[in-house]
């Protein structure tokens, strides 16, 4: 194991450098865009419904066959990292999109109200008051689809891009146990790191909710 | 001044919650919305900062309706209290209360300078400054809620039920503090209660509705208790409405009898009575009725402003009273 690790260390940052980027970046633009239209489901009674449903469906295609599917819709290559990137915040948007509408609906009425009374307009309202007052369920979701996209990266190995994930076929194709048990531990430990920091940033934002 | 100019709400599928409603709430007075629940109160109250639309009919302030003017900057100068406070649970107790003084613009530093003012002057300490609202009681919460809502130094304030969810041992507090700082202060209020004790004590004007959105009399608490102007409003502010008018009259000229008249009348080296209730000049007949009812010896202790026992007063001294002041203004 130990030979393993000393011998492979540039190949094995390599992979976990491309697994932290390919798991990540699609949680920023997911959420980015999950925030706009998780609002519209609250703005907009309506909209809400058809935005659950649409997310369900989202979040059920299987990911093997979304990476596949993809080049054919952007025009990529199949074996581009953009695959990847774009399948997963579809992914992001699917659960955040959702958790962003149903924070912001669990902001009691009586506080918005109050908010309203006192002269918030609409936007500074949201800003200052629904949204800080969603937080907790928000980065609820966020540690949800974090861990989820961690886990589905490796996936991606199977099309070529998986960061951490071409440490598992290396090992399958090789027979070769350590490359699997490298891949998994550093795989569960980046997405334990990620959840952690996420929670860490939750108790510095809202100490509030733990009173 | 705050006009209701003939409003009428009527929502969606017909029910109207104001029927022609017409009201003048007068500058510098506590004018007290009171009524049976779905009788258009809190509708009404709340056309005052435009968070309910009349659907016809307008809602002027000082001349001015309500309607022609800026939302967020009309709401910005009426402080609101509502049950429950709705304060933000994400602030503390310090920057809910500079809430408004920041959407006026004004430094956070500032703000926060004059909110600790403000929480003495509602009664909390300045230890409360820095917790959130879930540590505070029911009670705490509805004082920085009053405390938010004076914030900016509104004219008008607009208070919905604001004591309505707290018990009533603090509940009597806070009906204290509200008429000292209403005494100080002498904003233009205006204040739904569904509970007509409540307007009767805190109200110089009661606005009493009925169901179906409509007024049914206006006047001062004694004009309200002495003289309803119908059936529901007699029913309404209830039987005991001449036990309670009682507290309007000032005990001041009540006649009282030598101490001596009561041999075990039982003082202490200063002078005050023991194990009898005592009132003063300033209090009202209705706690002396009270006292004397209580009393297993049927009297009243009149006490100075030291405590130091001066008079008493019997049961039948109090009827004498009543009846000679009913000849005098009938």
């Amino acid at each position: 194991m130990i030979t393993y690790l000393s011998n492979n260390t540039d190949v094995i940052l390599a992979a976990l450098r491309q697994h932290i980027v390919l798991a990540l970046l699609p949680v920023l633009i997911g959420f980015a865009v999950a925030l706009p239209i998780g609002y519209l489901g609250v703005r907009f009674p309506r909209v809400y419904h058809p935005l659950v449903n649409v997310c369900g469906v989202l979040y059920s295609i299987p990911s093997l066959a979304l990476f596949v599917f993809l080049p054919v819709i952007l025009g990529t290559k199949i074996l581009s990292p953009l695959n990847i990137v774009v399948a997963l915040s579809i992914y992001t948007v699917a659960l955040l999109a959702r958790t962003v509408a149903d924070g912001l609906r669990s902001v009691d009425e009586l506080v918005t109200q109050s908010a309203t009374a006192m002269g918030y307009r609409r936007f500074r309202r949201l800003v200052d008051v629904e949204l800080p007052v969603a937080l907790p369920v928000i980065l609820a979701g966020l540690r949800a689809a974090t861990v989820a996209n961690i886990s589905l990266v490796s996936v991606g190995a199977l099309i070529g891009v998986g960061g951490l994930g071409q440490l598992f076929t290396r090992g399958f194709q090789l027979f070769y146990l350590e490359p699997i048990l490298v891949g998994i531990i550093a795989s569960i430990a980046l997405a334990a790191v990620a959840d952690l920091a996420i929670v860490l940033v939750q108790r510095l934002i809202t100490p509030w909710s733990r009173v | 001044m705050i006009t209701f100019e003939d409003v009428v709400k009527v929502y969606p599928g017909g029910s109207t919650a104001v029927d022609h409603l017409s009201l003048e709430l007068p500058t510098g007075k506590t004018t007290v919305l009171v009524g049976p629940s779905g009788c258009g109160k809190t509708t009404s109250l709340r056309m005052i900062n435009r968070m309910v639309r009349p659907t016809s009919g307008r809602v002027l302030i000082d001349g001015r309706d309500v309607a022609e003017q800026d939302e967020a900057l009309l709401r910005r100068g009426i402080g609101y209290v509502i049950q429950h406070a709705g304060l933000f649970p994400h602030r503390t107790v310090l920057d809910n209360v500079a809430t408004v003084p920041m959407l006026l613009g004004r430094t956070r530093k500032q703000a926060r300078t004059d909110a600790l003012g403000l929480l003495e002057r509602v009664g909390l300490s300045a230890e409360f400054a820095k917790r959130y609202p879930a540590q505070l009681s029911g009670g705490q919460q509805q004082r920085v809620g009053v405390a938010r809502a004076l914030a900016a130094d509104p004219p008008i304030m607009v208070m919905d039920e604001p004591f309505s969810a707290v018990d009533p041992v603090v509940r009597e507090g806070l009906h204290r503090e509200f008429l000292r700082l209403q005494k100080d202060l002498g904003k233009t209020i205006a204040m739904v209660t569904h509970d007509i004790d409540e307007a009767i004590k805190l109200g110089d004007v009661v606005a009493i509705f009925r169901q179906g959105g409509r007024l049914a009399q206006v006047g001062t608490p004694r004009e309200v208790l002495a003289n309803p102007a119908d059936d529901f409003v007699a029913e309404f502010v209830g039987r005991d409405r001449g036990l309670r008018s009682l507290s309007f009259e000032s005990a001041a000229d009540l006649p009282v009898r030598p101490l001596s008249e009561v041999g075990d009348l039982e003082l202490d080296d200063a002078g005050r009575p023991v194990g009898y209730g005592s009132f003063t000049r300033a209090d009202s007949l209705r706690l002396v009725t009270d006292l004397a009812i209580i009393s297993p010896a049927g009297i009243a202790v009149r006490v100075d402003a030291e405590g130091v026992a001066d008079g008493i007063v019997r049961h039948h001294d109090l009827v004498d009273h009543l009846a000679a002041r009913r000849r005098e203004q009938p």
